[in-house]
C-alpha cells in the first residue's frame, strides 16, 4: 500500500503544480474560517464590553425604580385604580436600617442651565449623596465628592464632570468657584475624573449636587432611582425582599416599585449577546459551507482534468482505494491549509478591530476557533468524497484513452 | 505465462452489442516477443487492456502464471498489475509536474516501497536507460525518445514479467522510435515477455511471434509458440 508520507507528498505536488486553483480554494476556505473567527470575536467582544460596563456600575448593586414594571392583571380598575406613590428621600432613609446594606444613594435627575461668567451650558443635573461616588467607583480628578451630610438637607455645593469643567472653565481653575445652576448658586468642590459614558449617563457632562438641593431646584420631591449596595452577593435576595416589604409598608401596602439587580440585567444581556454571537457564528459557518461546495466543484473539475493521470495511476497498480485516498488527502491538505490561513487572517482581523476600537475586547472564543477548523476540515473532506469517488471509479481504459 | 481461455469481451454501444473480443484462446510463454497487429477496431487494444488487467472479460478465463486473475477483486488486480505488468503507451502518459526520476519512481511509491530502496532502483533504471543526466528534468524538458525511455523505465521498475506496449513508437520520429524499440527488445532478451500492439508492419516483423486480429478474432498466429512448446 501507498505510504502515508508519499501520498501526502504526491498530493502536495499536485496542489503546488496548479497554483491558481490552489490559491482560489485556499482563498475560499480561509475567508470562511477567517469570517467565523472575526464575527464571533466581534460578538464575544460586544458581550464582554457590556459585561465590563455593568461591573463598572459597582458590585452587588441593587437598583430601586418607582413603579411596577409587571402588571398584575387582576385589577378590574386597571391603571386608574393604582395611585403610584413616589420614591422619597424618607424611603431611602428607611432602607438604611438593614444590616446587610452597605451604602445607599438616592438619585434625582433634571436638566438645567449651568453658567459661569458668560459661559452657559444646558446639562444633566444629578441630585445624590456622598455614597454615590463610592457605589459607582468613580475617581476624583480634583477636590472631593459631595460631603457626608443629612440627605434631607440641601447645601450649595456641586461636583462637575470632567468635560463640563473643561468647557465652562477652560484654562481657569474651577475649584472653589461659584457657578449658577438654574436660579441658584453652587460652589464647585470637586471635579470627577474622566469616566466617559456609563450606562446611558454622560458623567463627563453632568453636575452632581446634594439630592435635597436638586429637589428644591426642580421642585420635585420624587426620586428617580435609589441605588443600594449590598455587603455580600449572597445577601442580595434577602435585601431585595427587605426593600420590597419596607417600601410596601411605607406606601400603604401598595407594591409600586421595581427592584432590579445588576446580575439580572447582566444575565439578560449575556443571554442576548451570546445568542447573537452564536447566530453570527452560524452565518459565518455558512460561508464555510459555501467554501466546501466550491472545493467540491473545483475538485470535480480537477478529476476530469486529471482523468488520464488517474487512469495511469491505476495502470501502474493503484487500487481504487488508493486513488480515493489521494484525492481526499488533497482535499484535507487544502482545507487544513485554508483553515490555518483563515485563522491567521482572523486573528489579524481581530487585532485590527482591537486596535481600531480599544474598548471592544474582540477576542474569538475558543469554541469558535475550534469549530471553524473542524467545519473546514469536515466540509473539505465531505465535499471531496463525491469527486474522489468519481475518480476512483474511473475506468482506466477510458481514462487512458482520454488524450 | 499467459493463458486466455474462451475470452469474450462485449461492449454495448447504443443498443448494439459489439464483440470486441470473440472467443480468444492463446497462450504466451514467458520471455516471448509478440506483436499484435490488425486494423483499427479489430480488438487489439482491448486484448492488451485485458492482458494488463485494465479491463475484464465478459466471459472466459485469464490465467497469469497459473492463477485465474479474472477471479481477483479490484484491489488484488491492482497489486498484480503493479508487480507483474508494465505498460508503455503511445502518448507516454508521464505526469507533467513530476521529474523523470519521480515518474519512474511512481509504481514503487504506489507499492509502498521504502524511499531508500526506491532511490537505488530508480538510479539503476535511469542508468540503464542512459537518462541519469535527465533525472531531475520535467517531461516537457525531454525529447520524445527520452520521454518514452522514462516511460519504459517506469514500466519496468517493479521488474514485471510482462511488458505491454501500445504503439510505443507511434508518437516518435524514426530514429528515436528505433531506439525505443531496441530498448524494449533488450529488455525482452533479458527475459521479459514483450507484447507490442502496432499498426506498423516493419515493427511487427521484428517480433518472433505475430498475432493478427480482425473483428475481435485471432486470424493468424505466426511464430514461436510451437517452438517454445506451450
Amino acid at each position: 500500500m501507498l505510504l502515508a508520507r508519499d501520498a501526502i507528498r504526491f498530493s502536495w505536488q499536485a496542489l503546488s503544480a496548479n497554483t491558481t486553483r490552489t490559491f482560489l480554494m485556499l482563498l475560499a476556505m480561509s475567508i470562511g474560517v477567517g469570517s467565523v473567527v472575526i464575527l464571533t470575536a466581534l460578538g464575544e467582544g460586544a458581550r464582554n464590553y457590556v459585561t465590563a460596563e455593568f461591573s463598572s456600575l459597582g458590585t452587588n448593586l441593587v437598583i430601586v425604580i418607582p413603579g411596577k414594571s409587571e402588571t398584575s392583571g387582576d385589577n378590574p380598575m386597571g391603571l386608574i385604580g393604582i395611585t403610584e406613590r413616589d420614591l422619597t428621600i424618607d424611603d431611602a432613609l428607611a432602607l438604611k436600617r438593614h444590616p446587610k446594606i452597605n451604602r445607599i444613594a438616592p438619585l434625582n435627575i433634571g436638566v438645567a442651565e449651568v453658567a459661569w461668567q458668560s459661559r452657559k451650558r444646558e446639562v444633566s443635573i444629578m441630585g445624590t449623596n456622598h455614597e454615590f461616588q463610592k457605589i459607582r467607583q468613580w475617581k476624583m480628578a480634583q477636590g472631593k465628592f459631595l460631603p457626608k451630610t443629612d440627605m434631607s438637607r440641601g447645601t450649595s455645593v456641586c461636583v462637575l464632570g470632567a468635560d463640563l469643567r473643561n468647557e465652562i472653565f477652560g484654562a481657569h481653575s474651577a475649584l472653589g468657584q461659584w457657578i449658577r445652576i438654574g436660579d441658584r448658586r453652587f460652589r464647585v468642590i470637586g471635579i470627577l475624573d474622566k469616566e466617559g459614558q456609563s450606562m446611558g449617563m454622560d458623567v463627563g457632562d453632568s453636575v452632581f449636587i446634594p439630592v435635597a438641593s436638586a429637589q428644591s431646584l426642580f421642585n420635585v420631591p420624587a426620586l428617580f432611582r435609589i441605588f443600594v449596595e449590598v455587603k455580600t452577593r449572597e445577601a442580595i435576595p434577602k435585601v431585595i425582599s427587605f426593600i420590597k416589604s419596607t417600601i410596601q409598608e411605607r406606601h400603604q401596602g401598595a407594591e409600586d416599585i421595581t427592584v432590579i439587580t445588576q446580575d439580572a440585567i447582566l444575565a439578560t444581556f449575556d443571554r442576548i449577546l451570546s445568542a447573537l454571537t452564536y447566530s453570527i457564528g452560524g452565518i459565518a459557518a455558512i460561508s464555510l459551507f459555501v467554501a466546501g461546495i466550491l472545493i467540491m466543484n473545483v475538485m470535480l473539475v480537477t478529476v476530469s482534468q486529471r482523468t488520464s493521470e488517474i487512469g495511469l495511476l491505476k495502470s501502474l497498480g493503484a487500487s481504487s482505494k488508493a486513488v480515493l485516498n489521494l484525492i481526499l488527502i488533497e482535499a484535507i491538505l487544502l482545507s487544513s491549509l485554508g483553515a490555518l490561513i483563515g485563522l491567521i487572517l482572523g486573528q489579524l482581523g481581530c487585532w485590527g478591530i482591537r486596535s481600531a476600537f480599544p474598548d471592544l475586547p474582540a477576542y474569538p472564543p475558543a469554541w469558535a476557533t475550534l469549530a471553524s477548523i473542524l467545519i473546514a476540515l469536515i466540509t473539505g473532506v465531505l465535499f471531496s468524497l463525491l469527486p474522489a469517488k468519481k475518480a476512483a471509479q474511473l475506468d482506466p481504459v477510458v481514462a487512458l484513452s482520454n488524450r | 505465462m499467459i493463458k486466455l481461455e474462451n475470452i469474450h469481451r462485449n461492449f454495448q454501444v447504443g443498443d448494439q452489442a459489439v464483440h470486441a473480443l470473440d472467443n480468444i484462446n492463446i497462450t504466451i510463454n514467458n520471455g516471448e516477443y509478440v506483436s499484435v497487429m490488425g486494423p483499427s477496431g479489430s480488438g487489439k487494444s482491448t486484448l492488451l487492456n485485458l492482458l494488463g488487467l485494465l479491463d475484464s472479460p465478459s466471459s472466459g478465463n485469464y490465467f497469469l502464471n497459473g492463477n485465474n486473475v479474472t477471479e481477483l477483486d479490484e484491489n488484488q488486480q491492482a497489486v498484480t498489475r503493479n508487480q507483474n505488468i508494465g505498460f508503455v503507451f503511445q502518448v507516454f502518459h508521464l505526469i507533467p509536474r513530476l521529474t523523470a526520476a519521480e515518474n519512474i519512481e511512481l509504481p514503487l511509491v504506489l507499492a509502498g516501497i521504502s524511499e531508500s530502496i526506491r532511490k537505488e532502483r530508480v538510479h539503476n533504471a535511469l542508468d540503464s536507460m542512459k537518462l541519469l543526466d535527465r533525472a531531475h528534468h520535467k517531461p516537457q524538458e525531454l525529447s520524445g525518445g527520452q520521454r518514452q525511455r522514462v516511460a519504459i523505465a517506469r514500466a519496468t521498475i517493479t521488474e514485471p514479467s510482462i511488458l505491454l506496449a501500445d504503439e510505443p513508437t507511434g508518437n516518435l520520429d524514426q530514429k528515436s522510435g528505433l531506439n525505443v524499440i531496441e530498448t524494449l527488445e533488450q529488455l525482452n532478451k533479458k527475459g521479459i515477455t514483450l507484447i507490442v500492439v502496432t499498426h506498423d508492419a516493419a515493427l511487427g516483423a521484428r517480433s518472433t511471434r505475430s498475432i493478427g486480429m480482425i473483428d475481435g478474432r485471432i486470424e493468424s498466429d505466426i511464430g514461436a509458440s510451437n517452438v517454445t512448446g506451450a
